[in-house]
């Protein structure tokens, strides 16, 4: 299997490696895949609770390369975002800046899913739901309208 | 001395032809290039008597006589002969075969398609360290069983059946004229370990020269000449090559490299024997002692010496195969690999599928060296572990969660 540069680059020296404390209330938890697929990530945020701004991210994946890339590079462009812009992460991001081919895309979903996962535990722990993120979209879509 | 990286550990695969071994054969290539059919002149004797030099080599192996060796391609071949053939030749006299789940391909496709002929097969399970017995054998005899079929060390994980207790429970427990037919894979023992058909009780045996420093490409299946005469039908005709058996101009060169290969091996057997229990040992003692959560599978130590397959739980496979991309190994079947199943030899001792991916067969040689051994040791300790360090699985075995307990999410 052909990796890309980056993807070794990311296997190699992974960035963010690491486990944050479940039950601290700034942190949010995300879980996904399972081991008999081959593939299992976890996706953890530290959020600042006065900015709401993502300040530390951490991962764990069991999984091929693609999958360990995914998800070091999800942890390095959580850093400095925004609840909302992290939100905005999509696969397609990760599958282009990693080149991943396509029997690997399913690698940079399950990364998408994992930020999904971790904000959604957050947003729990402080009584939100992940449509509160986007409440202020609509109001800006209407002020267009 | 500097290591010729990526090293070569696959030996179970195929092996490098020793330089020896070239040299016998490059003679046959431009001078002696006759073919050992030609009974006219002196290029074809010349051949013939390079040819039947080969058979006396093999036979100086396995204890057969010469007239018993029949030149294939190799041991996919000689086994489609052996099954197929048996099959045809005493398919009035029974319908029952025994065979084992975890056979190579190359024997269980051939007993498949007799089963969709119309044939009974029992598949024999492994106990968890990979073995078949006698025991297990004289279970599931017949008195319609015309063939068992029996590998003698397994190609993943390099355990050794019980080939010679079969044959002397089958000839204890029948006639010479009613004793199933044995035959056996032996492809990934001969030469390796000391064999005997006479002795060991086996009736039909395959084997490749390039699993031994031979050339790639040509093979034999000894068939028994008496006690009991074994008769095969042939699945090539053609000009009566091989006393019928196997029709077709030989392949003298690769022959001459066979009988080569099979001296050779004869020769240095008890000292690469040691040799290679001793690096296997190292290699094993030098991954376990630092990965505390490897396991090596199959029987603890009826396995060949050189042959050692560890499963690396909770670090995924293929990630696990990029971390020691320096050092050319196999993970699942050799033969199966470029499909993404996991292999159905570890399935069959119980594994399961993610553990069965994250497995590793190291196969030892000829002209491995301890420099490699230990350099392998070094790669796959240090990044196994920069894996470990990574894996969220890890990380809850060592707090003590039971993994099975976990509701994993479906994706």
């Amino acid at each position: 299997m052909a990796y890309s540069e980056k993807v070794i680059d990311h296997y190699e020296n992974p960035r963010n490696i690491g486990t944050m404390d479940k039950a601290d209330p700034n942190v949010g938890t995300g879980v996904v895949g399972a081991p008999e697929c081959g593939d299992v990530m976890r996706l953890q945020i530290k959020v600042n609770p006065e900015t709401g701004v993502i300040e530390d991210a951490k991962f764990k994946t069991f999984g091929c390369g693609s999958a360990i890339a995914s998800s070091s590079l999800a942890t390095e462009w959580l850093k400095g975002k925004s609840l909302h812009d992290a939100d905005e992460i999509k696969n397609t991001d990760i599958v282009q800046e990693l080149a991943l081919p396509p029997v690997k895309i399913h690698c940079s979903v399950l990364a998408e899913d994992a930020i999904k996962h971790a904000l959604e535990d957050y947003l729990e722990k402080h009584g939100k739901t992940m449509e509160s993120l986007h409440e202020h979209d609509h109001e800006h879509e209407d002020a267009k309208a | 001395m500097s290591l010729k990286l990526p090293i070569y550990l696959d030996h179970n695969a195929t092996t490098p032809m020793d330089p020896r071994v070239l040299d016998a054969m490059l003679p046959y290539f431009t001078e002696k290039f006759g073919n050992s059919a030609s009974r006219n002149h002196q290029y074809g004797w010349d051949a013939e008597e390079g040819v039947d030099y080969a058979r006396e080599q093999v036979g100086n192996l396995i204890g057969c006589t010469s007239k018993e060796i029949v030149w294939t391609s190799g041991s996919t071949e000689s086994n489609n002969l052996a099954i197929k053939g048996v099959a045809d030749m005493y398919g009035k006299k029974g319908n029952h075969i025994i065979t084992a789940v975890h056979e190579h391909k190359a024997t269980l496709d051939p007993v498949k398609r007799l089963q969709k002929q119309g044939f009974d097969v029992t598949w024999l399970e492994p106990n968890s360290d990979g073995i078949i017995t006698a025991e297990a054998v004289e279970g599931a005899l017949r008195d319609d069983t015309i063939l068992v079929t029996i590998m003698w060390a397994n190609n993943e994980l390099g355990t050794i059946n019980e080939i010679p207790e079969i044959g002397k429970m089958l000839k204890e427990k029948h006639s010479e004229k009613d004793k199933p037919i044995l035959h056996t894979d032996a492809t990934q023992w001969v030469g390796k370990m000391p064999t005997d058909v006479e002795r060991d009780g086996v009736d039909l045996l395959s084997a490749s020269a390039h699993k031994m420093y031979g050339p790639k490409g040509v093979g034999f299946l000894y068939v028994r000449r008496r006690r009991p005469r074994v008769r095969l039908t042939p699945i090539i005709d053609g000009g009566g090559h091989e006393r019928g058996m196997r029709s077709g101009t030989l392949n003298v060169t690769g022959i001459v490299g066979m009988g080569k290969a099979c001296e050779i091996a004869g020769q240095e057997m008890d000292s690469e024997q040691g040799r290679l229990l001793k690096m296997r040992t190292r290699l094993e003692e030098g991954i376990t002692s630092k990965l505390e959560m490897a396991v090596i599978n199959g029987h603890p130590t009826k396995r060949l010496p050189g042959t050692t397959n560890i499963s690396f739980p909770y670090v995924e496979g293929e990630s696990l195969m990029m971390a020691i991309k320096e050092i050319a190994v196999s993970s699942g079947s050799a033969c199966t690999s470029a499909s993404l199943e996991p292999s159905y030899v570890l399935k069959a001792l119980g594994l399961g599928d993610e553990i069965a991916h994250s497995s590793i067969r190291f196969g030892m040689g000829r002209f491995t060296t301890d420099e490699e051994i230990d350099y392998t040791i070094e790669k796959v300790v240090k990044n196994v572990q920069h894996l470990l360090d990574m894996s969220p699985l890890w990380e809850m075995v060592q707090e003590g969660i039971d993994l099975d307990s976990i509701e994993w999410g479906a994706h």
